[in-house]
């Protein structure tokens, strides 16, 4: 960010006025964020921006761009992870600019150099925009990891049977980490039943029906054997009519036939007896 | 070149991978396997593979020729001690290993055997 030294006689001015202009900027960014922030603690950051603005104005030193940036960077993701719009993190930018104009109007003969400070209050305005993006994106990312991790709890129902309450579509993605975690899970408590319970799963399709196909198979070369349960009477019709195979899988209506049928095969019952 | 020893419990053949397979070494297991098959009328035969870390389609290839083998002499082949990536590595190769039963360790392979016998 080239500064000319004509920006030399705005930054002197600027200087003399920094209370005022400093005071005008917080009133407007602080109109702007409706109360959400103290007064005391945007004027610091904001005199801090201002004093980092002179120093570039002044070009005396190299660093203060960077800096800058940085505090700008700093600022912008703090205001992404707090839920501010972007506006009114832009807006804390463009209001200097509409602070200093109110100044420059008493002297008309600043108008030129005005035009360049200007110029690059937008530029550190794009940057304060690309980083709240940024900043947002990630956020979007890590929530989306941090779903992935939830939605695929695996469970011990009994000894010796787990299962997997599927909630969600299924996707490649998910279906490498169900299998994953089940096959861990299998290896780790020693279980020889598994129960995939795809009553949250909103439709089956062929591609979600292969998923499971290979998440069972993959089940199989453990020596565990998998059931399906909680197919609805719509996704049955779906299945049927799409032709899909289960093939030698077994298939219950819900997560309860699926338990009592897993306890058939590894040959445990479970009998009324008298309440304790 | 190294060769995988097989031990003898009871009527079970019992076979430890614990080497990196090369052809000829794969050949050679299953040659000693189907002689000691004829020698010991064993009826059972135990794969463990605990310590495989990266199979190809040549070594689900082996496993699954080595069950033919078997069978031939009336006797059955449980594959155990798969890893979780290995087992995904295999379904994603398209290799279910049809005619090889598996369990999740030696002591539930045996269990079969000899809940089947």
């Amino acid at each position: 960010m080239d500064v000319d030294s004509s920006q030399g006689r705005m930054a002197v001015y600027m200087r003399d006025h920094q209370d005022k202009v400093v005071g005008r900027w917080t009133e407007l960014v602080l109109a702007g964020l409706r109360g959400r922030s103290s007064a005391a603690e945007v004027r610091r950051e904001l005199e801090d921006l201002y004093s980092l603005v002179l120093r570039i104005m002044f070009g005396a030193d190299e660093q203060a761009a960077g800096e800058l940036r940085a505090t700008l960077t700093e600022l912008s993701r703090s205001r992404a992870r707090n839920g501010f719009s972007p506006t009114e993190t832009a807006l804390g930018v463009f209001a200097l600019k509409d602070a200093v104009y109110e100044l420059v109007t008493d002297a008309a003969d600043l108008v030129p150099e005005y035009l360049a400070f200007s110029r690059m209050m937008d530029d550190l305005g794009l940057h304060t925009f690309e980083t709240y993006a940024a900043a947002r994106e990630q956020i979007i990312a890590d929530q989306a990891a941090a779903m992935l991790e939830l939605s695929t709890p695996v469970i011990r129902l009994w000894e010796g049977v787990i299962a997997v309450p599927l909630v969600g579509t299924l996707d490649s993605a998910r279906t490498q980490l169900v299998m994953e975690k089940l096959l861990e899970t299998l290896v780790a408590t020693g279980a020889d039943h598994a129960v995939l319970d795809i009553t949250g799963v909103p439709t089956v399709d062929t591609e979600v029906a292969q998923h499971l196909l290979k998440t069972v198979s993959a089940a199989r070369l453990l020596g565990a054997e998998c059931i399906i349960s909680g197919i609805r009477p719509q996704v049955a019709h779906t299945i049927v009519s799409l032709g899909i195979e289960f093939g030698d899988i077994a298939t219950k209506a819900t997560l309860a036939d699926a338990l009592a049928h897993a306890l058939t095969r590894s040959g445990q019952r479970i009998e009324k007896g008298r309440p304790a | 070149m190294e060769r995988v020893p097989i031990l003898k419990i009871g009527t079970t053949l019992f076979v430890s991978i614990q080497i990196d397979l090369q052809d000829e070494s794969v050949m050679r297991l299953q040659e000693d396997l189907a002689d000691e098959l004829v020698a010991t009328g064993a009826r059972g035969v135990i794969i463990d593979i605990t310590a495989v870390e990266i199979v190809d389609s040549f070594i689900g290839r082996m496993l699954a020729t080595i069950g033919s083998i078997s069978r031939l002499f009336d006797a059955e082949t449980v594959l155990v001690g798969m890893r979780p990536a290995v087992a995904i590595t295999l379904t994603e190769l398209g290799l279910s290993l049809r005619g090889v039963r598996t369990a999740l360790n030696a002591e539930k392979g045996l269990e079969l055997l000899n809940g089947s016998a």
